[in-house]
């Protein structure tokens, strides 16, 4: 109590003004409660979203991506800048909460901060107030100075966002001053007072200003104090009543994104949430067509999103001039729900998106590779967006030509090409194979162990059923009891799920899950990433399923698989992360144990490897589909591959070795770069009996 | 977004022929026809143009469509499928003094429809696919109406007129007037036909699709059916896989060269 009586000449100074701060106040949170709950119509008639289950794992999600800012520094400079200011704030929350309320209750110390704590915590605020006040300097710097070319606005989306960028700065860089200067004017009338000062932290913001007011009379110092209040109060009210018009909203929204967020990522939004898949024949329209068709929680995405760029600048879509950014997916559905929501006046009728804000290219150009997803600090969910988008277009008939004739055949033949059935297992057929490894095809009662799933392209693609003959070797040479589904299998739907055809997937699903359970078999695995994403995520009541890379390794650990040592010195190789089996499924190490396993194999890493893999051009339907793009994806790795100093890419995934090796025809380094499947290069290497093994 | 308030009635006369792309085409043992076991049918393609281009047409004007087939039960499928792209009315004419009609039976088959009925236009596919382009030229001439083949684009004008064009050699277009009521066939490429998936044919699979048989119709069994029947298919060719492919061994300079007066030589490039 001593400190409060010492210092009760000095807070009188802002006796006078307690009427005026009491109804800024007043209309500072009216205002800015008025703005929340205009902010919060569209999400309330938008689409239900089932977010409330399972809150440890929310909480632990808050934890990690919130609180402990975990994708952060994946952008160093940005990064770091962040998680400085973010803290900050976290500090400088009690004590801007309590300066505005000493203006109307001179005498308030926030509970807690009464005796020995308030010193330490006023230490901390300061160095705080000064780290986040030179973050802003340094960032409008960087904002004009350096210019970091993912937050450059495209033409074609609008005009550049610095200004407000740099606005939104300021208006934080002038809280920070504003709140330092009352500290230290305050500091400064106590010592001229001869009354016992709060010591401000050495060269802090307030000790530097306390040093400049040192001379200034009293009389001054108290019409500073009290400007320095006013203008704190005023900045704060305005920007917590300004955030919801842009992108500092996430100040407010990002904890409450992150805890929403998605808890198990591959599983594919539903249809409906809340409607079963035998009851979506009674959903009259499918997918987001107007914006009120989105979920809350994908609103809660608009607003949450930063406009930091992340999702665009690693965007393989964006990076070949395709007309997708992720970004703006974001940005301009925000943009439509700050237009069709106004502050005053009444909501507009829902437009539909396609044709107004999007584009249909824009939207079917996304290979759903994730890289957007593994980016964002806020945990913003584009697949979901882009694939309810599509549903949406699927719905009302509006799908490029070039995507009709496959989507037909999958629902004619069970498979994209429009093959017939009978041929689906012709993979097998090769006399000089067919002596050598035995392919059964399951009945259930063949009392086989293993599936191996091959899915559509691997069965029919002249290459790659390749992929399919050498998977079938390593099974048999491992000692597995296996066999395929021939023409009981069709296509996993992968593709056709993530194109937005859900009637058609769960068709196919249902299909095949008849088909797996009919064979008796009590695992499954496959060589194909997608199909492996589909069976684990997508299907349920089917045996464990397992990638073929996730076989081999263990196969190689337990001694039971050995290698040659590779005989081409001049060989560098690089592993291609495939989107489904890394980013998606988290398996990076296995392909890579198994390529150190190899003796001599040099391997180099790629600058984008493991969860910044760039895609490769998409697989599936994607295969169908003509971008508009400057170069192929494809062609872009392959280079990043030659940047790397290696000339063979090992992928594990057949659609990767078509757009790889078509990249590499491309982009004319046939004969200095070669692709090759992890399968093909174990089948190359593995010691066959009677052969020395190194 | 009408900005003709004319009402349209439209009639698109379809078709259910085996899907090109996802079949194996074989010849049946005896020789005189196509193996049909392992086929999977889907509608005649440049007939979903023109059930396309009705329903952009009715869009814009007002009116209803209806597609009508000749065939039996099976074609049904075909018939959902454009209903769920919008057509507001299948018909299915089915009747087995019907089967082994030629061209000129089925246009006297979908003649005696037309009248029925009170149609403003009358759409057909430029050709089957497993066809020869002769029923939209035949039904025409047997309803005394004007026809117009090849359509690749049509304007609605007042006055019971349309205006339309013609594909010519070149990307030329020819345009002209034709009087209401009248018979097109229309050129595949005049739209982008929209999609249709599972979802769309199950809402449709309660709607109901009328029957009509000979007696139906008025149509007497002697003017359709094999009897009538002037053209009768006799045979089946199928060509033999040749050696199609050509290897050039060169440099890529020299393949490009190559290549270039290969396309040159078959008439591709002026």
């Amino acid at each position: 109590m001593v400190g409060i009586q010492s210092t009760a000449q000095v807070t009188s100074w802002l006796d006078a003004g307690r009427g005026l701060f009491l109804s800024i106040h007043v209309l500072g949170i009216g205002c800015f409660g008025y703005i929340v709950a205009k902010r919060l119509t569209p999400l309330i008639r938008g689409q239900r979203d089932l977010r409330f289950d399972q809150p440890l794992t929310r909480l632990g999600k808050v934890l990690k991506y919130w609180l402990g800012q975990w994708k952060h520094p994946r952008y160093r400079v940005a990064g770091t800048m962040h998680m400085l200011i973010f803290a900050g704030f976290l500090v400088l929350a009690i004590r801007a909460f309590s300066v505005l309320i000493v203006g109307v209750s001179q005498n308030f110390v926030m509970p807690g901060l009464s005796g020995r704590a308030g010193p330490i915590y006023n230490t901390i605020t300061d160095y705080a107030a000064t780290i986040v006040f030179l973050c802003m300097v340094f960032a409008v710097i960087r904002r004009l100075g350096f210019r970091p070319a993912r937050y450059d606005v495209p033409a074609r989306y609008g005009k550049a966002h610095t200004a407000d960028a740099i606005f939104l700065l300021a208006l934080i860089a002038i809280l920070m001053v504003a709140d330092s200067l009352f500290a230290a004017a305050k500091a400064t009338a106590q010592a001229q007072q001869g009354q016992l000062a709060e010591a401000l932290a050495a060269f802090s913001l307030p000790w530097f200003l306390q040093r400049a007011l040192l001379s200034t009379s009293l009389p001054a110092l108290g019409k500073l104090y009290f400007g320095a209040y006013l203008l704190h109060e005023v900045t704060f009210y305005f920007l917590l009543c300004y955030r919801p018009f842009g992108i500092q909203f996430h100040v407010e929204t990002s904890l409450f994104n992150i805890y929403f967020a998605k808890p198990d990522r591959e599983i594919l939004k539903p249809v409906r949430w809340g409607v079963s898949d035998e009851h979506l024949d009674q959903v009259k329209s499918f997918g987001v067509k107007t914006f009120e068709d989105f979920t809350w929680k994908h609103m809660l995405d608009f607003y949450s999103c930063a406009d930091c760029g992340r999702c665009s600048d690693n965007c393989p879509a964006n990076a070949v001039g395709r007309p997708l950014s992720p970004r703006f997916i974001g940005i301009k559905a925000r943009d439509y729900a700050f237009q069709h929501y106004p502050m005053f006046g009444h909501a507009g009728n829902g437009s539909r998106l396609i044709g107004k804000i999007y584009s249909e290219d824009e939207i079917w150009s996304c290979t759903t590779c994730g890289a957007c997803e593994e980016e964002c600090p806020l945990l913003v969910e584009h697949i979901d967006k882009i694939v309810d988008l599509r549903r949406g277009m699927i719905d009302d008939g509006n799908v490029p030509q070039s995507l009709q004739k496959p989507l037909k055949a999958l629902e004619n033949r069970g498979n994209p090409y429009g093959k017939m059935e009978k041929k689906k297992a012709d993979w097998t057929k090769p006399e000089n194979f067919q002596q050598t490894c035995k392919v059964r095809i399951l009945n259930g009662n063949n009392g086989a162990e293993l599936l191996y799933f091959v899915d559509s392209i691997t069965s029919f693609d002249d290459r790659l059923q390749s992929i399919g003959r050498v998977t079938a070797k390593i099974l048999n040479y491992v000692g597995e009891n296996f066999g395929i589904l021939g023409a009981a299998e069709q296509d996993s739907g992968h593709e056709v799920r993530r194109f937005g055809e859900e009637t058609l997937f769960m068709a196919l699903r249902e299909h095949n899950i008849a088909s797996i359970q009919a064979s008796g078999v009590r695992r499954i695995v496959t060589a194909d990433p997608h199909a492996y994403n589909a069976l684990k995520h997508d299907y349920q009541n089917i045996p464990p399923v397992e990638h073929i890379s996730q076989l081999i390794a263990r196969e190689v650990k337990a001694g039971n698989l050995r290698f040659n040592p590779v005989e081409n010195n001049g060989r560098v190789y690089t592993y291609h992360d495939p989107c489904y089996l890394g980013r998606h499924n988290q398996i990076y190490d296995d392909p890579r144990d198994v390529l150190d396993a190899i003796p001599g194999l040099k391997r180099v890493e790629m600058s984008r490897s493991r969860d910044r893999s760039f895609c490769c051009g998409g697989g599936g339907l994607m295969l169908f589909y003509e971008p508009k793009e400057d170069q192929r994806m494809g062609v872009k790795r392959v280079q990043m591959a030659a940047e790397a100093g290696a000339n063979v890419i090992v992928t594990a995934c057949p659609f990767c070795m078509v757009n790889i090796e078509d990249a590499i025809k491309v982009s004319g380094l046939e004969g200095k770069m070669t692709a090759i499947d992890l399968t093909e290069l174990v089948d190359q290497q593995m010691a066959r009996e009677g052969q020395k093994v190194a | 977004m009408k900005v003709l308030e004319v009402n349209v009635e439209i009639l698109v006369c379809a078709r259910r022929v085996p899907d090109t792309s996802e079949n194996e085409i074989e010849l049946n043992s005896a020789g005189n026809d196509i193996e049909r076991d392992d086929l999977v049918y889907s509608i005649n393609e440049p007939d979903n143009y023109a059930v396309e281009e009705a329903l952009q047409l009715v869009a814009r004007t007002g009116g209803k469509v209806t597609v009508v087939t000749v065939g039996g039960e099976d074609d049904e499928e075909i018939l959902r499928r454009e209903m769920a792209m919008g057509a507001n009315h299948g018909v299915l004419i089915s009747d087995e003094a019907f089967n082994g009609s030629d061209s000129r039976g089925i246009s006297t088959i979908l003649k005696a429809f037309v009248q029925r009925g009170k149609y403003d236009l009358i759409l057909t596919g430029v050709q089957a696919e497993d066809g020869g382009a002769q029923i939209g030229g035949m039904l025409a001439a047997l309803l005394d109406y004007p026809f117009a083949s090849l359509v690749n684009s049509i304007e609605v004008l007042d006055g019971r007129k349309l205006r339309i064009s013609r594909e010519i050699e070149g990307g030329n277009k020819e345009i002209s007037e034709i009087d209401l009521p009248c018979v097109l066939s229309i050129q595949t490429g005049i739209n982008e036909p929209r999609y249709v998936g599972m979802k769309g044919i199950r809402a449709v699979a309660s709607l109901p699709i009328p029957i009509f048989g000979a007696s139906d119709l008025g149509v007497d069994p002697t003017v359709a059916g094999e009897a009538a029947a002037k053209v009768k298919r006799v045979g089946y060719f199928i060509p033999s896989l040749g050696k199609g492919a050509e290897i050039l061994h060169g440099t890529r300079e020299e393949n490009i060269e190559k290549v270039l007066e290969l396309i040159a030589a078959k008439g591709g490039l002026r």
